[in-house]
């Protein structure tokens, strides 16, 4: 527990940077090479100008000879060495990254889905995705130019204390402040430049989004001038505090060149006064003056590795968040192991909560499912039905008594538990693969009579035998390219096909149009007939046949009999149940 | 992407007057080159031949330190004014973008996703930070700088100005010509790369999913697979991509490197003066740098303008040619005549509603029935302007026998004359008074605690609603979109009863709204779901589809 505790303290970007410790040596070569390239740089500038100046001295071309190889070498260098620092960098980052992902996803699958209710919108899965690979900036943004840079810049500063060690130290100094204060001060005012924006810029947005959402209502009522002017509005604060924080925002580049004017100038006049005192020869004048104007390469990138610091390290947090999440429902120590049988399920008073901290959701729930009892959940939207499903799929952990063949579940493997009792939920995901690879997630070695014959079941069986690839039929991103109710047919083709004892159905005819949703119910009745099944639903028309409706309301059981019972009885469900008929009839009427 | 798309200036004002500052910077910064160069090869010079002393030099030195010191001043101003202008370009295309989008109407953004829009209208444009202070600085500086030195260099040294002559302009050729070589090779690997990061998102958001049948774990190596493979799909593109900067940087090295040599074997032989030496050297790596960095600001500066190009898309959907006739015969008066109506949306086999002809006399509440998505609610959206009929007309037939086509109507003129209520009404941040006020600006607080009272709403109009009308119930949220829509007064009131609330509240709502407007006199056109709605109706019109001849024979047309 400790070791956890102080973990915790520790910073993200460290704990990012483990990721990549495996990968040092690689970072370390791409770092040398990326020294390498800007020491070229220095080096072609410098070697250079000795070499203009000694050449004036017209002394034999031979003497000269070394100094023109290593400028042409400069030359090549510099880019194959840039080239070099950059494929090698990419790939220890990367390979880094997949360690990453790899824990990522361990402890999403883990956590999925209670933990993951916070993800539960696609645009923050989207992000946290792209979180995990911001990673990658903490080798290629932050590191690699700081260490490279602070490399070239010890060799050029150690070079030029050779020629001359006042020059030396002054660049030194120089170099330092470029190196340190100017980045700091550039993620500073970018900090205060972002806190100042940040509130306009959300107003701006929720402005923006008002007036959107309300086009109808706005275009109806004349009202479009209005919010526009609204908008422009909004807009204005932002794009005036925007201008105002402007003036910080070169300060980098400004500082760096004003750093840059201190030591030619500076070096220039040292120079100049050593060689009046004939400390050094005068060739190496022009080395002093023009070795600086390519010295500050080395601290140039600095800036943006700072402003990468707060992003990655803003990145790096919600991923570790993620990773030290606490698991919704643990597994037991000693998992006990069903024997065959033919799997009765009971509930007895069982609560349950999304949120640990807070309300239950549903409680003093009792259910029992003997084999081949079939019941209809239902009750208003927030009543607690879907609670319900993940509890008896051991997404969400419970108190009170859950057994199967009187095993309690908690003492059982919840993969265990979920061999027994299968679900088909409501957003149930539909891979972006192909149309059999997303059938046999439910059975590997399903046969192809069993999948066509599930097919059929689900009524999905001659449109397949339709398509010209038939089963290799590619589905699109999340079945984009299946329409609503082949999603849910699908969905429901693979639930049969794990051939569960017990199946869940989550709203299974969510979505859909009213006419679809009447056929797949009344499929789906015939399917599961001889099968323990629970039907989450809130349409109730046409579940007439089943042996025991559930009506929740609050996360408590509100009324439950027999449909008949429940529909002599005046209750919410045979409310619900005429304002349907009624609707249906009217429907009718008006065809 | 183009190196600077001209829409940019028509649509973002700012844009202009920036590039004219930058010009003038540019051109500046060319000079001060120019002169940084001759002081510093001055006063080697000086100093290494004539051995003169730091005093003698003294002049030059402050003189070289203020130039030095105003090129910083530039960099930094620069900055500056490219975050003013992209501040002000973005405050331009935003408001731009939200006005044409709500001209366009909410039919259209219906299928535009308000969410994107309002995403790419903030944090979208925000990428044009990046085009404005680094990409467009450098383009303009690579235009103006490298030309300006090389007439210089030509002065000075014709031989230099021979090799920057064929090495600078080989730098876009070559980058053009390996950009066009691997092109093909980097978006099929680009490709690969999106499918494997597409395909952890699939499995990640997939994973309640594959948990249900035991395969999450299994899902392990399957992602350690995938990531080996993103990292080696990764690296195949980074090794192409990566070529044009090689050369790049190659071009530029080199000739720095060839006119080095080539000035000091010069010097060598008598034929080159110290001077003139030193100043080339220290101008030919400024030629190469802007060039360097408009490649390297390049991809940068691709999310900036691939924002502001999904802006310009938006902007240049042409608006609906709306009718401009404001001569509207008493609404009291007149029949609203349906004529062999029909509307059609994108992707859909079936005119909703199809073929429908009715009479709507003044006065009358009409209840429209038929089964969901048959086109009830899109009679109100023909009415109101949102949509055009795809067949027939909608025709305004006043007391004295004129009629007046409703497309000819000017639509704004014809709105003031309606209160709408949608399925799902939108209540704006304010106060219930403030959303009440949207239907009529100028009315007073009695008028409005009056339409509350009428709407059956009793709570304080000075009640602030939060994003969408929080801290009212739904029940209440509706009463106030019914007052909203009374305050106007109207001649006609649409009502678009909601489908999904069989909670009970609605019915009553919507009975209450209707004995309201009853009162008043106002005709009343109410799309029922429920049947003691159509109860109140003193007409009842049938609405369905037709399947659609036209897009029936495009299915068809397709498929063979």
């Amino acid at each position: 527990m400790t070791t956890n505790v102080s973990r915790k303290v520790r910073h993200p970007l460290l704990r990012l940077s483990s990721v990549f410790a495996g990968e040092r040596w690689r970072l370390v070569l791409a770092a040398l090479l990326g020294a390498l390239a800007i020491g070229s740089s220095i080096g072609l500038l410098g070697t250079s100008s000795w070499l203009i100046s000694r050449a004036s001295q017209r002394p034999p071309v031979l003497e000269l000879g070394v100094a023109i190889v290593i400028v042409r070498t400069c030359g090549l260098g510099r880019g194959i060495f840039r080239y070099l620092e950059r494929l090698v960098g990419h790939d220890a980052a990367l390979r880094g990254l997949v360690d990453l992902r790899v824990r990522v996803y361990a402890r999403l699958a883990d956590i999925a889905p209670a933990g993951l209710s916070g993800y539960r919108r696609g645009d923050l899965l989207a992000r946290l995705v792209g979180d995990v690979d911001a990673g990658l900036d903490l080798p290629l943004r932050i590191w690699l130019p700081a260490v490279s840079g602070l490399v070239a810049a010890i060799g050029t500063v150690a070079i030029i204390a050779v020629i001359l060690p006042a020059a030396g130290l002054l660049l030194a100094v120089l170099l330092l402040l470029g190196g340190t204060a100017v980045p700091g001060l550039t993620a500073l005012t970018a900090a205060r430049a972002e806190r100042r924006v940040a509130p306009d810029q959300g107003a701006l947005a929720a402005a923006v989004v008002d007036a959107l959402a309300g086009s109808a209502d706005l275009v109806a009522f004349g009202s479009v001038p209005r919010a526009v002017a609204g908008v422009e509005q909004t807009d204005a604060r932002l794009t005036a505090a925007a201008r105002r924080s402007a003036l910080g925002t070169g300060l980098g580049a400004g500082l760096n060149g004003l750093l840059l004017a201190v030591a030619v100038v500076g070096s220039l006049a040292l120079g100049i006064t050593a060689v009046g005192d004939g400390r050094i020869q005068g060739v190496y004048l022009a080395v002093l003056a023009l070795v600086p104007l390519a010295a500050w390469e080395t601290v140039n990138g600095l800036p943006a590795a700072a402003l990468a610091v707060s992003r990655v390290g803003a990145a790096a947090g919600r991923v570790f968040q993620v990773i030290d999440a606490p698991i919704p429902v643990p597994e037991p120590d000693f998992a006990e192991v069903l024997a065959p049988g033919p799997r009765a399920v009971e509930l007895r008073n069982v609560a349950a909560r999304w949120d640990p901290a807070g309300p239950l959701t549903i409680s003093a729930i009792d259910l029992l499912l003997p084999p081949g009892h079939r019941v209809v959940v239902t009750g208003p939207s927030g009543a607690g039905k879907s609670t319900l499903a993940a509890v008896l799929v051991r997404f969400l952990p419970y108190s009170g008594s859950f057994t199967i063949d009187g095993t309690q579940a908690d003492r059982l493997a919840s993969d265990d538990v979920r061999r027994v009792i299968g679900l088909c939920a409501q957003d149930s995901h539909v891979f972006d693969s192909t149309l059999e690879e997303n059938l046999r997630l439910a059975r590997r070695d399903a046969t192809a009579e069993e999948i066509a014959d599930v097919l059929d079941r689900a009524r999905l069986g001659d449109w397949v035998a339709g398509l010209p690839e038939g089963l290799a039929t590619t589905v699109g991103a999340h079945g984009a390219r299946l329409s609503g109710g082949q999603r849910q047919r699908l969905a429901v083709a693979r639930a049969l096909l794990a051939d569960v004892a017990v199946l869940v159905l989550d709203e299974p005819t969510e979505h859909l149009e009213p006419t679809t949703a009447a056929e797949l119910m009344a499929d789906l009745l015939v399917a599961t007939s001889g099968r323990t099944t629970v039907i989450v639903t809130h349409r109730l028309m046409g579940l007439g046949e089943v042996d025991e409706v559930l009506v929740l309301s609050e996360g408590k059981v509100l009324e439950r009999g027999t449909p008949k019972d429940l529909r002599d009885s005046n209750g919410w469900y045979a409310t619900r149940l005429a304002r349907e008929e009624d609707q249906e009839r009217l429907d009718m009427v008006s065809r | 992407m183009k190196p600077l798309d001209l829409r940019l200036l028509q649509y973002a004002r700012a844009t202009r007057g920036f590039i004219v500052a930058l010009v003038f910077l540019g051109v500046t910064t060319a000079f001060l080159v120019i002169a940084q160069a001759t002081l510093m090869a001055d006063v080697i010079t000086r100093v290494f031949v004539s051995s003169a002393s730091l005093s003698a030099v003294r002049g030059e030195l402050w003189l070289l330190a203020v130039v030095l010191g105003t090129r910083a001043l530039i960099a930094w101003g620069n900055e500056v004014l490219a975050h003013r202008a992209a501040a002000a370009a973005k405050s331009q295309l935003r408001v731009a973008l939200v006005e044409h989008s709500l001209k366009l109407g909410p039919a259209w953004l219906a299928g535009a996703r308000p969410g994107d829009l309002a995403v790419l209208s903030t944090s979208g444009v925000a990428a044009l930070d990046a085009y404005f202070s680094r990409y467009l600085p450098q383009l303009v500086l690579a235009a103006i700088v490298p030309l300006t030195i090389g007439l210089v260099v030509i002065v000075h040294d014709v031989l230099a100005a021979i090799i920057i002559g064929f090495t600078a302009p080989l730098i876009p050729v070559f980058m053009i010509l390996i950009g066009r070589f691997t092109q093909s090779r980097v978006e099929r690997q680009w490709r690969t790369m999106g499918v494997l990061s597409g395909h952890f998102l699939d499995i990640v958001s997939g994973l309640p999913t594959l948990k249900i049948f035991g395969r999450a774990k299994a899902q392990l190596t399957n992602i350690r697979d995938v990531g080996e493979h993103y990292r080696r799909a990764t690296l195949g593109v980074l090794r192409v991509s990566f070529l044009s900067a090689l050369v790049l940087e190659l071009l530029s090295t080199i000739a720095v490197a060839l006119v080095a040599v080539s000035i000091g074997l010069r010097l060598v032989g008598g034929h080159l003066s110290l001077r003139t030496g030193l100043l080339v050297l220290i101008l030919t790596p400024e030629v190469y740098l802007p060039i360097r960095l408009v490649g390297t600001h390049f991809h940068a500066a691709a999310d900036g303008v691939g924002a502001a190009e999904a802006v310009f898309a938006v902007l240049e959907i042409p608006l609906p040619n709306n009718g401009t006739r404001t001569d509207l015969p008493d609404l009291r008066h007149t029949t609203i005549q349906l004529r062999g109506l029909g509307v059609r949306y994108e992707g859909r086999p079936a005119l909703t509603p199809g073929n429908l002809t009715a009479d709507i006399a003044p006065g009358r509440v009409v209840a429209l029935v038929g089964p969901s998505g048959e086109g009830k609610s899109s009679v109100l959206s023909v009415l109101l302007g949102f949509v055009r009929p795809a067949t027939g007309q909608v025709l305004l037939a006043g007391p004295d026998g004129t009629t007046v086509d409703l497309a000819e109507v000017d639509p704004d003129v014809w709105r003031s004359r309606i209160g709408y209520v949608g399925q799902v009404p939108h209540l704006f941040a304010g106060t219930v008074a403030d959303n009440v006020r949207v239907g009529k600006p100028d009315a007073s607080d009695e008028t409005v605690a009056e339409v509350l009272r009428a709407a059956g709403l009793d709570v304080d109009p000075s009640t602030p609603l939060g994003e969408t009308g929080s801290g009212l119930s739904a029940g209440q949220r509706r009463r106030v979109a019914i007052a909203r829509a009374l305050v106007r007064n109207a001649a006609l009131l649409l009502l678009d009863e909601p489908t999904a609330a069989l909670d009970g509240i609605s019915e009553e709502i919507v009975i209450d709204a209707v004995s309201a407007a009853r009162s008043r006199g106002t005709t009343v056109i109410l799309v029922a779901h429920r049947p003691t709605l159509v109860a109140l109706a003193d007409v009842v019109i049938p609405v369905s589809a037709i399947s659609d001849p036209i897009t029936i024979e495009e299915f068809a047309g397709a498929s063979s």
